[in-house]
């Protein structure tokens, strides 16, 4: 088999595997901070309990983030090593920093939060959620500055044959990341509020310990809205970002081969040929892409035919043209799925202050429950999206994904590790969602009665059960 | 002064060393799961000792690999592609050790943590030996071209010289652990952890012995940094026969210690017979990798530089309080899940 397709296959399983627990660990950290503060302002026990059930699902997912956060730096060097020694001296930096201060931030506070309870201040615990959380930010800052800059290259200078840094504030204000930074987080934040939100009305649906799931339901909702919209938001100004800077990509999520006319109409959905250059049976709303690519309704969008000219008088002869039924479909599918977030979010957030939420229908509350899924659809479409998107390029405009391997890693080790990785990923996932299940089933005041049955020293049963 | 080329040498090197001395310990440890533990409590009792600091320990590593990628991406690219197979292992040793200190104590069903349990040794034994490996053969030097890409066939990574490089690492990291083990643990544990330390004694020393000989006729850094090296190497003698004699007056701080500075002296033992080499051809001379050739821009290394010395002081800060904070020991009758 063609190594660069496997190392591509590769990069993308680890980076969507990984990215399905990154948004949760992100989110979660950030929702337990705050049950952990009002826990300590308010002195309610429940929001202790709260912090502490959500916790658990926030380490079980946590773990898996961690090891293969491992192999998502190793595998550059593995896999992209032409890649690494042509972008290092740029692409390096935000990674160790990332390293440096975010990963030692994350996983020092982390065990002091996990065994700190009762050795730690309230206060000084609580600061520790909130370091964690920082340091999930933080990380998530510096990965998408290396990731901007491989869309929207910026800060450097080609010298001895490679990418050089020549201006390390304009990596980290790079137009890019500006507008990829809050719609990644927002959306990381939705991620771990429809996990709570979906996670408390299945509780809710079973009618069991309703004052702590509708607390629980109530806060997760209130963030779920709000960040989905801003999702949306930022999504908007990303587009309109990228029509200016990587219009290939937007036109081909567009599906648009000849240039629009003026206005543009948006296609809701079309049945595209990339051979024959052509889309059929296409349906329309006129205006819309205009909107979408500029806030107005005018202005005409190039189309990939005209770019593809462009690019090869630009970069000499090739195809400049990424999948474009890929790239099509994964918009669609993270627009489809952020939409249904935010309707869910609105009629939850009604419930909510009509103080109906018990009453909530059970179809309101099964949708909940399905909805955790959205935002990881979504997540793993968008980013499918802008890196399919991207191509050929893996830096755009500076290097190719074909120029970007290693040359000395022989396809059968690739298809190899990918054999062992991807098995190890399927376990991983199964022995996760089986464990979640657990927790969840157990309920949060489960382990109090564990407790109390334990602490019975002639029950020797019970009390190898919490050793 | 040093040339900022050298500084990133050196803190590629310092976060090398602090791995090998934290890590080292945890794995240790992790082995002591199952060479040392008679129960499946005293088996948690060893792993809630780590608990609190493992993780922030592997972050040494990832941190190390992120230096060498910001400061030398050609050493990062080099090493990374020609170590492609033995670091597929170690990131599946990683991979499963990081989950099972997780996972384990969630089904309370034997088996489950059996399997776990397992995970747990051999990804404890696993990296310390491959890195072993690794840094003895960046030392024996490997079949790098003149396009800086390494291209090994499996005896050039593993043979007689290598793998005893891999058993020492190893070894170095039980005792370590258990001396570790002595200072977090109470009454029996504590008792067969140093029992068991005294014993490795010896072996250790022969391998370590071995693993010095070995150096002197089949590598070329007592040629190049013999004088360096020779007191390097002596003094991690001497910490390795001071740990000895307080291991047998049980002064385990003072022990641990002075495993603790075996294991740092060897590694920057390795690092000095590099310098100012970062990978060895063993094609020729020429197509060696140092810290000029290898390394990024003036321009980067002095950003990076500015954003190191910025942090460090912080990251330690922070690392050495955890330490503070979780110095009492661990006892059997706790509350030991979470």
């Amino acid at each position: 088999m063609d190594p660069v397709m496997l190392a591509r296959i590769q990069f993308a399983s680890t980076t969507i595997f990984h990215f399905i627990f990154v948004p949760i660990s992100i989110g979660l950290a950030f929702l337990i901070a705050v049950m952990e503060t009002m826990y300590v302002f308010k002195g309610q026990d429940v929001y202790k309990r709260m912090a502490k059930f959500w916790g658990k699902l926030l380490l079980i997912n946590f773990a898996v983030g961690v090891v293969t956060g491992i192999l998502q730096e190793f595998q550059f060097g593995m896999n992209w090593s032409d890649y690494s020694r042509f972008v290092g001296d740029v692409f390096g930096a935000p990674l160790a920093i990332e390293a440096l201060l975010a990963f030692f931030l994350e996983s020092t506070f982390i065990g002091l939060w996990i065994f700190g309870w009762d050795r730690l201040s309230k206060k000084v615990h609580l600061l520790s959620i909130w370091l964690v959380s920082f340091g999930t930010l933080m990380s998530a800052f510096w990965i998408l500055a290396a990731n901007s800059f491989m869309q929207r290259p910026v800060g450097f200078e080609i010298n001895n044959g490679r990418a050089e840094m020549n201006d390390f504030f304009a990596l980290i204000t790079n137009g890019q990341l500006l507008v990829e930074f809050p719609h990644t987080i927002f959306g990381a934040l939705a991620t771990g509020a429809f996990l709570v939100a979906g996670v408390s009305a299945y509780k809710l649906m079973k009618k069991q310990d309703l004052d702590f799931f509708k607390r629980s339901f109530n806060l997760a909702i209130v963030v779920g809205l709000i960040t989905s919209i801003l999702v949306a938001v930022f999504g908007h100004q990303q587009a309109q970002y990228l029509v200016q800077t990587q219009p290939m990509k937007m036109a081909a999520a567009e599906g648009l081969w000849e240039t629009s006319e003026d206005p543009a109409p948006w296609t809701v959905f079309a049945s595209i040929d990339p051979d024959k250059q052509e889309n059929s049976a296409e349906f329309k709303v006129p205006y819309l892409l205009s909107f979408l690519s500029y806030s107005k309704f005018s202005g005409e969008v190039i189309g990939m035919k005209e770019l593809q000219y462009q690019y090869e008088q630009e970069y000499g002869p090739g195809d400049y043209i990424p999948p474009v039924r890929t790239t099509f479909w994964s918009f669609r599918i993270m627009v489809a799925a952020g939409t249904a977030m935010i309707l869910l979010g609105l009629y939850g957030a009604w419930l909510m202050l009509r103080k109906k939420v018990e009453q909530a229908g059970k179809w309101f509350l099964s949708m909940m429950l399905i909805g955790i899924s959205l935002p990881i659809i979504a997540n793993s479409s968008g980013w499918i999206m802008t890196e399919i998107g991207r191509q050929p390029w893996t830096v755009f405009g500076l290097i190719t994904t074909e120029n970007s391997i290693s040359p000395n890693v022989s396809a059968g080790s690739i298809l190899f590790s990918l054999i062992v990785f991807t098995a190890i990923y399927a376990v991983l996932a199964a022995v996760m969602a089986y464990l979640f299940v657990k927790v969840i089933k157990k309920g949060p005041y489960a382990e109090e009665a564990d407790h109390r049955h334990a602490s019975d020293p002639f029950n020797k049963e019970g009390y190898n059960a919490v050793s | 002064m040093l040339s900022l080329n050298e500084v990133w040498f050196v803190l590629v090197a310092v976060l090398f060393i602090g791995f090998f001395f934290l890590e080292g310990f945890d794995f240790g440890v992790g082995m002591s799961t199952q060479l040392l533990a008679k129960s499946d409590t005293e088996r948690r009792v060893l792993i809630n000792s780590i608990g609190p600091f493992w993780d922030a320990n592997e972050v040494w590593l990832l941190t190390a690999g992120g230096a060498m990628f910001a400061a030398f991406p050609n050493w990062y690219a080099t090493l990374f592609s020609g170590f492609y197979i033995p670091l597929v292992f170690l990131l599946l040793a990683l991979i499963g050790r990081g989950v099972a200190f997780e996972f384990r104590g969630k089904v309370g069903n034997a088996r489950w943590k059996k399997v776990w349990d397992g995970a747990i040794f051999t990804g404890s034994v696993l990296p310390p030996f491959l890195l072993g490996v690794v840094f003895a053969c960046l030392i024996q030097g490997l079949p790098i071209n003149e396009a800086m890409e390494m291209h090994a066939g499996f005896f050039d990574i593993v043979n007689a010289y290598t793998v005893v490089g891999g058993l020492t690492m190893t070894l170095l990291c039980l005792l370590h652990g258990l001396m570790f083990t002595t200072l977090r643990t109470t009454s029996d544990l504590q008792e067969r952890a140093r029992s068991m330390a005294r014993k490795l004694l010896l072996p250790v020393a022969g391998l370590f012995a071995a693993f010095g000989v070995m150096t002197y006729f089949m590598t070329n850094v007592f040629e190049r940094r013999g004088g360096l090296i020779a007191v390097l190497l002596g003094l991690a003698l001497l910490a390795f026969l001071l740990g000895g004699y307080f291991m047998s007056l049980k002064r385990d701080g003072w022990a641990f210690g002075m495993t603790g500075a075996v294991i740092a002296l060897t590694v920057t033992s390795v690092f000095a017979g590099l310098f100012p080499r970062v990978m060895i051809s063993s094609i020729s001379q020429a197509f060696d990798l140092t810290i000029y050739n290898a390394a990024s821009g003036p321009y980067s290394l002095k950003v990076m530089t500015i954003v190191a010395v910025t942090l460090l002081p912080f990251v330690l800060g922070y690392q050495i309080w955890s330490y503070f904070v979780f110095h009492k020991r661990v006892h059997e009758k706790e509350h030991l899940e979470y």
